[in-house]
């Protein structure tokens, strides 16, 4: 490959972004020094051009240390792995997390997505206005923009500052483990204490819903309801603040958080340069924290603890939640001392053969939306002759609603690392790559240091258990694409290509990353292999019904009381979970329920016997797809809420094929042109909705634009949105939704 | 002398066509076997030297079985698989298809586009006056010798491949942005006379729109001289070097307006280099 680059250099921060992450470079041909002898000869070839998986984390080691990516910047990191220039720029700008023009280093993501419209974000964006002016503007060395779902929907509205600087996550390659984090230091005890007796009641028991008076704080950021002190800024302490050194938390530190990053980057200092990289979560924001946050985001106040997000943390009988809130997410001792581990024995008693066995026995299926038999893909995965097979957990979760792999990452993360190496074992890979979403900061910090952890004892690496089984997990960063999560786009962003699905056939486990067979999982599918597995195929297949084994994890958001991940066995009704939620606050009417996202269908409230199983909302018309549950009240404007879903939609499409990339624009047009009408006024443009998405349904190459009419179309049948009036108790005519469309993944 | 690859002979797989019992070679598409029986079936990302990239998705076909649609230009051919390539669905994708296409992009230079808008049924003016289109787009006339007019482009990728890994092997241009603001472009945008562009002109010979034309042919267009009806096409061979690739001048008048090769050529595929593509000034230079 004979490159041509610009003369464009990058600055000495840039250049060293890029080796802190690719390590210097070896010889002038690959941007280094160039000496006479080079000129002899020349490096190229297979082995040269065989880094560019490389390039989104050096892309990232640019942003997270700059914010954003120069023209010399880009030119060394494709100097670097051979790539291409203008390559590099289309994958660069592929990405919404990338800025290719300056931008202060200082950002703020705020969410403008289901949950959070649902939760007040227009009056957030309205103010934030106000306090920095128009979104994309540079106001104070800040700049605010509005962001799809950040998975925080428990907390709506939402932000996210992010502020580039060193120290950022890429700083030391991707393997980097024990990543200067101390994780949460505070004692798991704590919580489970406060919880209280009260909190401790059968998973399924709606009659009295389990209701946390205690640590679950959502009035506000750094109100005394939180009982646990944080000390926890990633990247700020380094390795020196070991994990578990904190003392426990006390009242007293709620009054004035206790922050270490005062002697780094004091509130106000506007020394962005010699800034360490860091990110604060900001919800319920206001206009008034999310600035501080953004202005500031290392002295922010900390984020609650995972368990937080879980209102039934603590209870018996929880299978895949049971150890969130209950084990420190930091401490591999105490994961092992609850149980895990166990499970990995038992998988190498059984042999790969005998997992998949179990897995098929078990009959689990994909709970990232398709709901593919997890069996048969690893089955099918194992089964080819060609060798490196590969492993890619989709730790993606971008689907508006979405935050139960987030829940189960940060909470519990060492059960992912022990069910990615089952999950390898079973298809014979030694290579697992977790694809985790950029907007998921924490997360990204517990799963690298459980990996690093895992690996420093042994759990992973050339000789897992002393089994002779060799299995290493490889953390890669998403950097804000929905469509990464297709099972396809996901091969494509790890290898370095811009992040677009392929066409199918052929399939992921005939040849996927790499050109290699894949077995690719979503994170709570994963993590049910464990229960399989201790517990035994039969006794797992027990729970739930015929069709639908096991339990599910449910994101409930929007206008409720107590949102959050809840775990319920296949076959509770929606109503059961939405009482179980405490459903609408008070003097409110629930107006509809969103089930399965933005991919997903809407459901009426005399619709809440629907049994939440595959086939039971299958049978209905609707879709579990990734566990959404998004509650709307009759204060919510069901047209808003359309037309925030065919933006998202239309952000979020890669632009490949005509159908989605241009039909979700002509859906969004059409849903503009009715939002204040009804009756025959939007007899034409619903018409006009329906020949488009038949089209993007049939038509398109992925689960995005075949399902990006789903849920519009499910308002409009089943909710009547434009009838002019609300509909009657019987369902209105129309098309239900194809219920295998169920989500992108 | 040539030489001609033989192959093994390849298995025939029996299928059913629109109702018809046909047989297509083991491992050709859908419409490599509608082409052969003589079915119409309209493509525009499609390219006879390429790869499919199956993005334009005007070739859908129903598979019976599937969920979805499929597209024509990749789908392999399977024993027994009964396709129908004229069914209501496949007709309203594709109308759907045409007028997304012609209601977002300039499609007045797309050859055959016009025919098949017709026989679809297809309106694109019905997305209304405010509906989003790229057909306001500069067309960027930065060199001599090409110019690229992405108003007129579908992003059928077939420039991207014929500059990358499948021809050139320069990859000059890649696709950029994403969604509806996708584009093809080099790096920052840049004009092409700061990129890796050589000007072989193959992404030219693989435009499907005119998107990307000769200057000449920019020019005359814009003048309203271009009168593709009085030109004629002589194959001949290029002298610049040995390789003997085959060039077919267009001619209008007594100007060569235009080169291509052709795509059948066993040593070019259609493919030149900037001297056989668009060295061909010193012909008709009469001082």
């Amino acid at each position: 490959m004979d490159l041509r680059f610009t003369d464009a250099k990058p600055t000495d921060e840039e250049r060293a972004a890029v080796d802190a992450c690719l390590g210097a470079p070896e010889v002038g041909w690959e941007g280094g020094e160039r000496t006479a002898e080079e000129l002899r000869w020349a490096r190229g070839g297979h082995a040269a051009r065989a880094r560019r998986d490389q390039l989104l984390p050096a892309l990232h080691a640019v942003n997270d240390r700059v914010g954003w990516i120069s023209e010399g910047a880009l030119d060394y990191v494709c100097r670097r792995l051979t790539v291409p220039p203008a390559e590099g720029y289309g994958v660069a700008s592929f990405y919404a997390m990338f800025a290719l023009r300056p931008r202060p280093a200082r950002v703020l993501h705020v969410c403008t997505d289901l949950a959070c419209a649902a939760r007040g974000s227009a009056a957030l964006t309205g103010a934030l206005a106000e306090l920095l002016g128009p979104p994309g503007g540079a106001a104070g060395g800040v700049r605010w923009q509005p962001s799809p779902c950040l998975g925080l929907c428990e907390r709506a509205p939402a932000a996210l500052a992010i502020q580039a600087g060193e120290q950022g996550p890429q700083a030391h390659g991707t393997d980097a483990a024990d990543l200067a984090d101390p994780v949460d230091p505070a004692h798991p005890a704590n919580l489970t204490g406060s919880v209280g007796p009260a909190g401790v009641a059968g998973t399924t028991d709606a009659v009295h819903p389990p209701y946390r008076t205690g640590p679950v704080d959502r009035s506000g950021l750094t109100g005394p309801a939180d009982p646990r002190g944080r000390v926890d800024r990633a990247g700020l302490t380094g390795p020196a603040h070991p994990t578990g050194s904190a003392s426990p938390a006390t009242a007293a530190d709620e009054a004035h958080p206790a922050h270490p990053a005062g002697a780094h980057a004091p509130a106000g200092s506007a020394d962005a340069e010699t800034a360490p990289y860091c990110t604060a979560v900001v919800g319920p924001a206001t206009a008034g924290t999310a600035e501080l946050a953004a202005v500031a985001p290392c002295a922010a106040p900390e984020e609650p603890p995972a368990a937080a997000a879980v209102p039934q943390a603590g209870q018996d009988g929880l299978v895949l939640l049971r150890r969130i809130g209950r084990v420190d997410p930091a401490d591999l001792d105490d994961y092992r001392a609850q149980g895990g581990y166990s499970a990995l024995r038992r998988a190498f008693a059984l042999g790969p053969a005998g997992v998949i066995r179990e897995v098929l026995d078990a009959g689990l299926v994909g709970r990232g939306g398709a709901a593919f038999p997890t069996g048969r893909k690893w089955e099918a995965t194992a089964g080819r002759p060609e060798r490196t097979h590969y492993l890619v957990c989709n730790a993606d979760e971008s689907e508006p609603g979405t935050f139960k792999d987030r829940v189960l990452m940060e909470g519990d993360p060492y059960a992912l690392v022990e069910a990615m190496t089952i999950a390898g074992y079973a298809v014979g890979a030694h290579r697992g790559y977790l694809y985790l979403r950029g907007e998921y900061p924490r997360a990204l910090r517990r799963m690298a240091h459980a990996i690093g952890r895992a690996r420093a004892r042994g759990l992973l690496g050339p000789d897992v258990l002393g089994q002779g089984y060799a299995f290493d997990i490889e953390i890669r960063r998403g950097a804000g694409a929905y469509i990464c999560g297709e099972e396809t786009a996901i091969f494509n962003s790890i290898e370095g290509l811009r992040g677009e699905p392929r066409s199918k056939p052929p399939f992921p486990v005939e040849r996927g990353l790499f050109g290699r067979p894949t077995a690719v999982n979503n994170v709570e599918t994963l993590v049910n292999v464990l229960p399989i597995l201790e517990r035994g195929a039969a006794a797992y297949a027990s729970v739930g019904t015929a069709q639908s084994t096991g339990t599910k994890l449910f994101c409930v958001s929007g206008t409720v009381r107590r949102p959050g991940v809840y775990e319920l066995p296949f076959g509770a009704s929606l109503r059961e979970l939405v009482e179980l939620s405490g459903g609408v606050p008070e003097g409110r009417r629930l107006r509809a329920v969103l089930l399965g996202g933005a991919a997903g269908a809407f459901v009426r409230p005399d619709e809440l016997d629907i049994p939440l199983t595959f086939e039971g909302t299958r049978a209905a018309g609707a879709t579990l797809g990734s566990g959404v549950v998004l509650l709307l009240d009759d204060t919510v404007e069901l047209p808003r809420t359309l037309l925030r879903i065919a933006e998202f939609f239309r952000d979020e499409s890669c632009g490949q094929c005509v159908p989605c990339r241009v039909g979700t624009v002509r859906q969004e047009e059409a849903l503009h042109r009715i939002k204040d009408l009804t009756g025959a006024a939007a007899a034409g443009d619903i018409a006009l909705l329906r020949e488009v998405g038949a089209a993007m349904r049939d038509a398109s190459i992925c689960g995005l634009g075949q399902t990006a009419w789903n849920a519009v179309e499910s308002a409009i049948d089943r909710l009547g949105v434009y009838a002019g009036a609300l509909p009657g108790s019987g369902p209105a005519a129309g098309t239900p939704a194809d219920p295998v469309d169920g989500g992108v993944r | 002398m040539t030489a001609i690859p033989l192959q093994l002979p390849r298995r025939l797989v029996e299928f059913t066509l629109d109702g018809q019992e046909v047989r297509a070679p083991e491992g050709a598409t859908v419409l490599d076997a509608c082409r052969a029986a003589g079915t119409e079936v309209p493509t525009l990302c499609h390219g006879d030297t390429l790869t499919p990239k199956n993005a334009c998705r005007v070739c859908v076909v129903e598979v019976e079985g599937a969920r979805t649609l499929a597209p024509a230009c990749s789908r392999k051919v399977e024993p027994g698989m009964r396709v129908r390539t004229g069914s209501e669905r496949v007709r309203h994708s594709r109308k759907l298809v045409l007028e997304l296409l012609a209601s977002s992009t300039d499609l007045s230079t797309t050859p055959h586009v016009a025919g098949w808008i017709r026989e679809y049924g297809a309106d694109p003016d019905r997305f209304g006056p405010e509906a989003a289109t790229r057909a306001g787009r500069e067309a960027k006339v930065d060199n001599d010798l090409y110019v690229r007019d992405y108003a007129k482009c579908i992003m059928c990728y077939k420039c991207v491949d014929a500059c990358g890994d499948q021809w050139q092997n320069t990859f000059a241009i890649a696709v950029a942005g994403r969604g509806f603001d996708n584009t093809i472009s080099v790096e920052h945008d840049a004009p092409l006379t700061d990129s890796a562009c050589v000007y072989c002109g193959n992404c030219i010979e693989v435009c499907p729109t005119g998107a990307l034309s000769f200057k000449t042919e920019f020019d005359m267009r814009a003048a309203g001289t271009w009168d593709e009806a009085a030109q004629t096409e002589t194959t001949t061979i290029c002298a610049y070097c040995g390789v003997g690739c085959n060039l077919t001048l267009h001619v209008q008048g007594e100007e060569i307006v235009k080169v291509t090769s052709p795509h059948d050529n066993p040593v070019t595929h259609g493919n030149l280099c900037v001297k056989g593509r668009f060295g061909f000034q010193h012909v008709q230079n009469r001082e």
